[in-house]
């Protein structure tokens, strides 16, 4: 047998073709079935695209990288389960582009972090996290309360999502400033905007300019909230 | 022993010296940049103020600096610097496609180590761990990468050697699974041709497949294998002995490229992703450490019979301990693969500590342990400027790895048992916060490891320089180690 290796080591073409071949096939044999098998993710009603705001505002989340201390995965374990809720679905993150799971909890778990606290905590914690949580290490982010948020190309980054897999319709599409404008403010009426992204939360904005914060904000608090617990069979769960 | 030896009274080759030695010198230029970011970082989760509210100095920006500078920049450099010292020399051949190519590389890969740090700090990132730089970037490296590729193997395909040496199957798989990789992982599709941003062709649970597929085996490819091909080279070298096991590296290269390629998912245990991907990631990492002990075993027994080395040869005292600890974190990586050692493990500060382990004890120390060797060679001095300031390094930098690695497993194991505990009446004990109040001294002991590892970096930066300028601090305490006429081990 290892006579037969002068062979590959004599043979670097070879050598480049059968170490190639080696580390091809773990890859495949894990990743591909998840896209193939059906009930990778579940079937669950309620998860839906972000909505123009909600999606500024995750860019803004992944711009900071907020993932290398907080994460948005609640384990099936008891204590993370009564510590942050349900354990996180895959549904949930079905249209994340990137997804946000995480790694480390330097912070605290977000993935139910919606409707947990007011707006005013989150504009008040986010810009001086200190204020309100005195043991926190979270640096202050006032930086985005000063800064407008650029909404320009927001329907572009609506199709760029569609063309990944999130289905945005026409009419997402057409609405997007609008629908963006009205929920970074308290004051304007929020029906339509609702009724195309349900639980969608108003951002408590002055109704003149957005800012980053009040894009950070209104992802923050749909995170977590789309799916109802009390309306999901155990069956739907199954993986 | 069936490594070919040089066949005496070939036409002497020369090798492109002058592209190694460009590497070796921004290898510890990223170094010390990697480790004084590192420090900042630990000081910020240690006082939150130095934050000072500024974008760019903020944690969650400044963090992929570091992990790129230590992981690519530092790492990367020494890996392809090492790389095309160790091919040429046992190809006795100069490094194929010209120097021009080479320089391109070189520059092209500064470029782009450059240009992803400064787009972290201005606020571009995928927000995919150890994958951040965004798309444009992205094939930037992969035009570079693929150009290494190339001017590898074209000089393995040259070589005047009938057997491509051992250090040079792991340098040759590091190489293409770090391409296959990257160029899997970073799928995205851009909003706009000319923008920065971009969303990833993945999501939500398969997303995370992909990326901590990418993500360990960035470790068992990028931190590992191409690790183990200088570890191939540079213990033989300086033990001047053969490797141990001829057998043994063959059994232990196919079946460590086989298995860890396996291993990404216990990065993402008890989540969403389905049980059936968890327990195969389990199974396959557990396996992985007897392929690791395998290099371990091979690299230490390379030193059976030449201990004594280890005190006329400064380079050795890292490379030897640097297996010492890839052993170590080899071993702890499948115990922390375990789901339920996981449960208790996974988002601690356990997970730092054994990134680091691997990073300081083994990356690190082996790097400079090649590095220490191949400054006098590449310099053409006869030895060291002083083996006694690296003796200092090397306690220095030992120490504050003990400081790190042990301050974040107290940290890490009693985050995790913080979370979990329930009072008398069944209620979760702690709050979160309550967690991190308790971490902070061993934050600062963090902290305090890493500043003794960058001094030990500083002082290595002076006696290379030192070296390099043909100066001797202690000639009498350091026998020249290239005069006298020993015989290479391997190559030439």
């Amino acid at each position: 047998m290892f006579i037969r290796h002068e062979v590959i080591e004599k043979n670097a073409l070879l050598l480049l073709v059968l170490s190639l071949l080696a580390v091809s096939i773990g890859g495949l044999v894990e990743i591909v079935p998840t896209f193939t098998i059906e009930t990778t993710v579940e079937h669950v009603k309620g998860v839906r695209p972000y909505s123009p705001l909600e999606l500024r505002g995750r860019d803004i989340y992944v711009r900071e990288g907020c993932y290398v201390c907080h994460s948005q995965m609640i384990r099936a374990l008891r204590d993370e389960v009564e510590r942050y809720g349900h354990y996180s679905l895959a549904a949930e993150s079905m249209y994340d582009h990137p997804f946000q799971w995480g790694s480390k909890r330097i912070g605290p778990d977000l993935a139910r972090v919606g409707g947990k606290y007011s707006n005013d905590w989150h504009y008040a914690h986010l810009q001086a996290p200190r204020s309100v949580v005195p043991e926190s290490l979270m640096p202050n982010y006032g930086f985005l309360a000063q800064t407008p948020l650029d909404y320009a190309d927001v329907a572009d980054r609506m199709r760029t999502n569609r063309a990944v897999g999130v289905p945005y319709t026409e009419e997402d599409l057409a609405n997007a400033t609008a629908d963006l404008l009205t929920q970074a403010n308290p004051a304007a009426d929020q029906a339509a905007l609702v009724a195309r992204y349900p639980k969608a939360i108003a951002a408590s904005g002055d109704g003149r300019t957005p800012t980053e914060l009040d894009a950070l904000v209104a992802y923050l608090q749909v995170l977590g909230t789309m799916v109802d617990f009390a309306d999901t069979s155990e069956e739907q769960l199954k993986q | 022993m069936v490594e070919p030896l040089v066949s005496a009274g070939r036409a002497p080759v020369e090798y492109n010296e002058a592209i190694v030695r460009k590497f070796i010198i921004a290898a510890m230029f990223w170094a010390v940049v990697a480790f004084t970011v590192g420090v900042y970082l630990a000081s910020e989760l240690s006082w939150p103020q130095l934050n000072f509210g500024l974008s760019f100095l903020n944690f969650g920006r400044l963090r992929p600096v570091h992990t790129s500078a230590a992981i690519f920049a530092f790492g990367g450099c020494a890996l392809l610097g090492t790389s095309f010292h160790v091919v040429q020399r046992t190809c006795h051949a100069r490094l194929w496609g010209g120097d021009a190519l080479a320089n391109f590389i070189f520059w092209g890969f500064q470029f782009f180590i450059v240009m992803a740090a400064l787009s972290y700090v201005m606020g571009y990132s995928q927000s995919r761990e150890y994958a951040e730089p965004e798309w444009h970037l992205d094939i930037w490296l992969t035009i570079v990468w693929v150009l290494y590729l190339l001017v590898f193997v074209g000089t393995l395909m040259k070589r005047e050697e009938p057997h491509i040496y051992v250090a040079n199957w792991f340098y040759l798989s590091f190489i293409v699974t770090v391409a296959m990789l990257h160029l899997v992982n970073n799928a995205a599709l851009p909003v706009h041709w000319a923008g920065t941003k971009s969303y990833s062709y993945f999501s939500g649970a398969q997303d995370a497949l992909v990326q901590w597929w990418y993500g360990h085996n960035a470790v068992g490819f990028f931190l590992t294998a191409g690790f183990l091909g200088m570890m191939y080279y540079f213990i033989p070298k300086a033990a001047n002995r053969p490797i141990y096991s001829y057998r043994l590296s063959i059994v232990h290269f196919w079946s460590l490229i086989f298995i860890y390629i396996w291993a990404g998912p216990h990065h993402l245990h008890w989540t969403a992703l389905p049980d059936w991907a968890q327990t195969l990631g389990m199974a396959f990492s557990i396996m992985l450490w007897m392929p690791s002990w395998g290099g371990m075993i091979n690299g230490l027994m390379t030193l059976s019979g030449a201990w004594d080395k280890l005190r006329t040869e400064p380079s050795l005292g890292f490379s030897v301990t640097a297996v010492g600890f890839y052993g170590m974190s080899t071993f702890e990586g499948p115990v922390m693969s375990i789901r339920d050692v996981n449960a208790l493990s996974h988002y601690t500060d356990w997970g730092i500590g054994h990134v680091h382990s691997g990073s300081l004890g083994w990356v690190a120390f082996i790097s400079f342990g090649a590095i220490y060797y191949l400054v006098p060679v590449l310099w053409h001095q006869k030895a060291l400027y002083s083996a006694r300031l690296a003796a200092w390094h090397y306690w220095i930098a030992t120490l504050g790895i003990v400081f790190y690695i042990s301050a974040m497993w107290v940290a890490g194991i009693m985050e995790g048992l913080m979370w979990r505990a329930y009072d008398a009446n069944g209620f979760l004990q702690y709050s979160f916060s309550e967690s991190v109040v308790a971490v902070h001294p061993f934050f600062v002991i963090r902290m305090l490891g890493g500043v003794l590892f960058l001094i030990g970096a500083l002082m290595m930066v002076y006696n290379l320089v030192m070296t390099a300028r043909g100066r001797f601090a202690d000639a009498a305490a350091s026998p020249p180690r290239l005069a006298g006429g020993l015989a290479p081990a391997v190559g030439d």
